[in-house]
């Protein structure tokens, strides 16, 4: 009985404690790089962080969901491209309204996660190599699509607007999106039976299914949802370059997925907040730009967030053992 | 005869009757019946794979029978999944919990069933946490609805189950082992509320081992035995004693042993006042050359986990182990082996081979530097020979040396794990249920050659589950029962009714 007192007590405080951590080292991380460089603390430097947060932190969030039940995409990357291209190809070579492309963007990274959400819950192929085989049909078409070369928006610059329009406080609006992003996405994960039974699925697949709950049809719709956030990255994307860029994105997903780990979303599923996932994030980006400032060569800077990742996972793991 | 029509034409809430069940190779449930009336707890006894728990899982919806015919208040229903069987009303408590352990109490309860009024997409987490409340207080259960179930005990993680198959307004209720995990305080928790249930008019299935706990909570009691109905009986007509020749039906094997009481050789293992949290409390024992030391106990005894321990598979909290006299500090199963202890676990395909590996790379596995030169290079022609050698001795039927181990019959199968551990020199061997998954035939080979190790010197645990293989085996029965040592039966003395009354005493 004391034990289970015990366990219980340290359960608490181990799971406040992984959300003070990260948030904590975000914070000490904005201290030490102000205090080591008087060029970080300043309003452009900060809205530049925002920004080179926004494209990860939207993928982060949708993965996040992936994740949490148990699941990985490794396609959010190239679909965020496929995103992009769909965009512009129907906004440039159509010659269709921008609202249209934006929407056709999106629905097209949907679509890819609902055709990878068909063969892991219906095919029974395991998340890993269903997504990396989508990860290469998009890599493909994304090249098909565009001629194998950039697909310009500098024919109908509103379409920039997306990412980098002054908002608010001359925040750009690309941050903004992130911002709902998050928050819809928030709101899904607390409020809806859909995220009740993301969580259910990644706690005990069998008991949820045992439960009467339709678990394929749900893992289906979880990775369009995870699908539709890539297309919207993919948008911000391409507004921030003017363009869509038919080789870039492979990459990518491995930034959201450490984004979602450093912020305390478990890969044995069950575990993980939208929350966490921004604040993990700003992390990635703050100690990119930091290290960037300064001075510290490109190639250290990969050195030094690799390290955190595994570092991050390594805490994840003794607070679990902890609890055992 | 008569009670029985009397019960029938009272209003029975559940008849079962004639239920056949087959698994690919098993024949589980042969014809059988039970009943469960409103108002009463009907306990259901058995030894492990008498077919309890497959019969209650047909009434949950968790398997499908193959024929026969239930009854629920006088109407014959067929149930096709667990869905079903809890909206007539019918609700099981898994022995293992089937639980989201990330998600709250009530979002367990009424996962599935948690949408808010008029926004179906939403849900109604106010709601279902008022309900839940409700539930709880129903059942005197002092937990807060939006408590994690990862943050709970056991014990009040099967709380919340009770209350989950509550709120199906459940008429009939399964419990599978509810209190094999249970403190004495929180088995009497439990039986306050199956009271109240019970007063409640609801009808209660109660799977248990644990006979002596029998008087205190049943109404009835029916045994089973090897898929088959055996008797019914209201419990105050009946002693444990009876209960328990029940199960064991002595008249189906003989229990003369094939040993003469030999002269036990020298103590080659002893493990002195092992301690493993809850699941090893105090085991000492001696091991003798020749000798092989049978492992009595119900599941769960924890048979397996001392031998585990003395295998260096798991951490031990404390106690001595002594191989030959000298005490050694074994930390890893590397270190057994290099003692030679060898372990056949119970799931050999898990842990004991590597199934898409050949006959001759399995026996050889556990000792490949003596066939490698000081390059790594395997020898092969020494390898051959031995592989050869043992193939012969133990008569492995296989084709042909590297024939591929996941193809060969279970038999056969744990012969190479036998002939793993010979190669490597173990003089001591703990098999652990060896013939579980064989055929009747290949498992009286497996005896012989038991018997023959034994007759060679070497030291032998035998962990089974099987009270006449223990009975013939053994020159020497440990019992257990919940993480000690409960009894110690020599050959001559041992049956399967004292082993059973060894296997079932708790000690507070």
């Amino acid at each position: 009985m004391e034990r289970n007192e015990k366990a219980r007590k340290g359960l608490v405080n181990s799971n406040t404690t992984q959300k003070i951590m990260a948030f904590g080292s975000l914070v000490l991380l904005l201290v030490v790089f102000s205090i080591a460089s008087p060029n970080f603390f300043k309003p452009e430097n900060l809205i530049g962080i925002l920004l080179a947060t926004s494209v990860n932190g939207i993928l982060a969030v949708g993965i996040t969901f992936v994740i949490i039940t148990a699941g990985i995409d490794l396609s959010v990357g190239t679909v965020m491209t496929f995103g992009s291209v769909i965009a512009a190809v129907i906004i440039t070579m159509w010659g269709l309204p921008i609202w249209l492309g934006v929407i056709g963007g999106i629905l097209a990274g949907a679509l890819c996660g609902c055709a990878s959400g068909f063969s892991i819950a219906r095919l029974k192929v395991p998340p890993f190599i269903a997504t990396l085989g989508m990860m290469m049909i998009t890599k493909g078409l994304n090249l098909i699509l565009s001629g194998t070369k950039p697909v310009y928006l500098t024919d109908t610059p509103a379409f920039a607007n997306i990412a980098l329009y002054p908002l608010i406080f001359g925040i750009p609006a690309g941050v903004i999106v992130f911002f709902l992003c998050a928050i819809v996405a928030s709101i899904i994960l607390s409020r809806t039976v859909l995220g009740r039974y993301t969580y259910a699925i990644g706690s005990n697949e069998e008991a949820a299914r045992l439960s009467g709950i339709n678990t394929r049809g749900w893992k289906i719709a979880i990775y369009s949802l995870c699908g539709a956030f890539a297309g919207v990255a993919g948008i911000v994307m391409a507004a921030r370059l003017n363009s869509a860029q038919p080789a870039l994105g492979a990459g990518y997903e491995m930034d959201a997925i450490a984004a979602a780990v450093i912020g305390g979303s478990s890969l044995s599923g069950g575990e993980g907040t939208i929350l966490g996932t921004v604040i993990g994030a700003f992390i990635i980006t703050v100690l990119t730009n930091g290290l960037r400032i300064l001075s510290v060569p490109q190639e250290w800077q990969m050195v030094v967030t690799g390290l955190i990742v595994i570092g991050a996972v390594y805490l994840d793991i003794l607070r679990r053992r902890e609890r055992v | 005869m008569q009670e029985e029509t009397d019960r029938m034409s009272q209003n029975n809430l559940v008849v079962m009757e004639g239920i056949e069940k087959t698994f690919p190779g098993v024949h589980a449930l042969k014809g059988c019946k039970f009943d469960l009336m409103a108002g009463e707890v009907h306990a259901l006894v058995g030894e492990n794979g008498a077919g309890k728990s497959t019969l209650m899982k047909i009434l949950a919806g968790v398997y499908r029978k193959n024929s026969g015919h239930i009854y629920l208040k006088g109407k014959e229903i067929e149930i096709e999944n667990t869905k079903q069987a809890q909206t007539m009303g019918i609700s099981i408590i898994h022995q293992e919990l089937n639980l989201m352990k990330h998600l709250t109490a009530a979002q367990n309860i009424f996962l599935g069933r948690e949408q808010k009024k008029g926004y179906p997409f939403l849900v109604d987490d106010r709601a279902i946490n008022e309900k839940t409340k409700n539930l709880f207080d129903m059942i005197h259960l002092d937990i807060e609805p939006t408590t994690r179930i990862s943050s709970l005990s056991v014990a009040k993680q099967q709380m919340v189950e009770i209350a989950k198959a509550l709120s199906f307004n459940m008429d009939v209720l399964i419990m599978d082992e509810p209190t094999s995990a249970l403190s004495d305080t929180e088995i009497e928790d439990l039986f306050a509320i199956i009271r109240k249930l019970r007063a409640d008019g609801k009808g209660i299935v109660y799977i248990t081992h644990r006979i002596e706990e029998l008087p205190s909570i049943c109404d009835r009691v029916t045994v089973m035995r090897d898929g088959e109905y055996i008797a019914t009986s209201a419990i105050q007509d009946i002693t444990l004693d009876q209960i328990i020749s029940l199960m064991v039906g002595r008249e189906i094997y003989e229990t003369a042993h094939p040993h003469g009481d030999t002269d036990r050789g020298e103590v080659v293992l002893e493990v002195k006042n092992l301690q493993r949290g809850k699941k090893i409390r105090d085991v000492s024992l001696k091991l003798h050359r020749g000798e092989i030391l049978g492992f009595a106990g119900l599941m769960g005894a924890g048979r397996t986990e001392v031998a585990r321990a003395i295998f260096g598979a798991d951490p031990i909290d404390q106690g001595e182990i002594f191989v030959k006299g000298k005490k050694v500090n074994i930390r890893h199963p590397k270190d057994a082996v290099r003692y030679g202890i060898g372990y056949l676990s119970e799931d050999r395909k898990q842990y004991g081979l590597a199934l898409t590996l050949g006959v001759d790379t399995n026996i050889v596995l556990a000792s490949f530097r003596k066939f490698t030169n000081k390059l790594g290079f395997v020898k092969r022609r020494k390898m051959n020979e031995t592989v050869h050698t043992f193939v012969d001795k133990l008569a492995i039927k296989t084709p042909k040396l590297d024939q591929l181990v996941k193809n060969l019959s279970g038999g056969n199968q744990q012969k190479v794990v036998i002939a793993k551990w010979l190669t490597r020199n173990c003089d001591i061997l703990i098999f652990d249920e060896p013939t579980r998954g064989i055929d009747v035939g290949a498992k009286s080979e497996i005896y012989k050659l038991l018997n023959e190790l034994a007759d060679e010197g070497k030291a032998i645990i035998m962990i089974s589950s099987e009270l006449p293989e223990i009975l013939r085996m053994s020159h020497r029965i440990l019992v257990m029962c919940e993480g000690r040592i409960t009894g110690e039966l020599h050959a001559g003395e041992a049956t399967q009714e004292k082993i059973m009354q060894y296997a079932t005493l708790r000690k507070a």
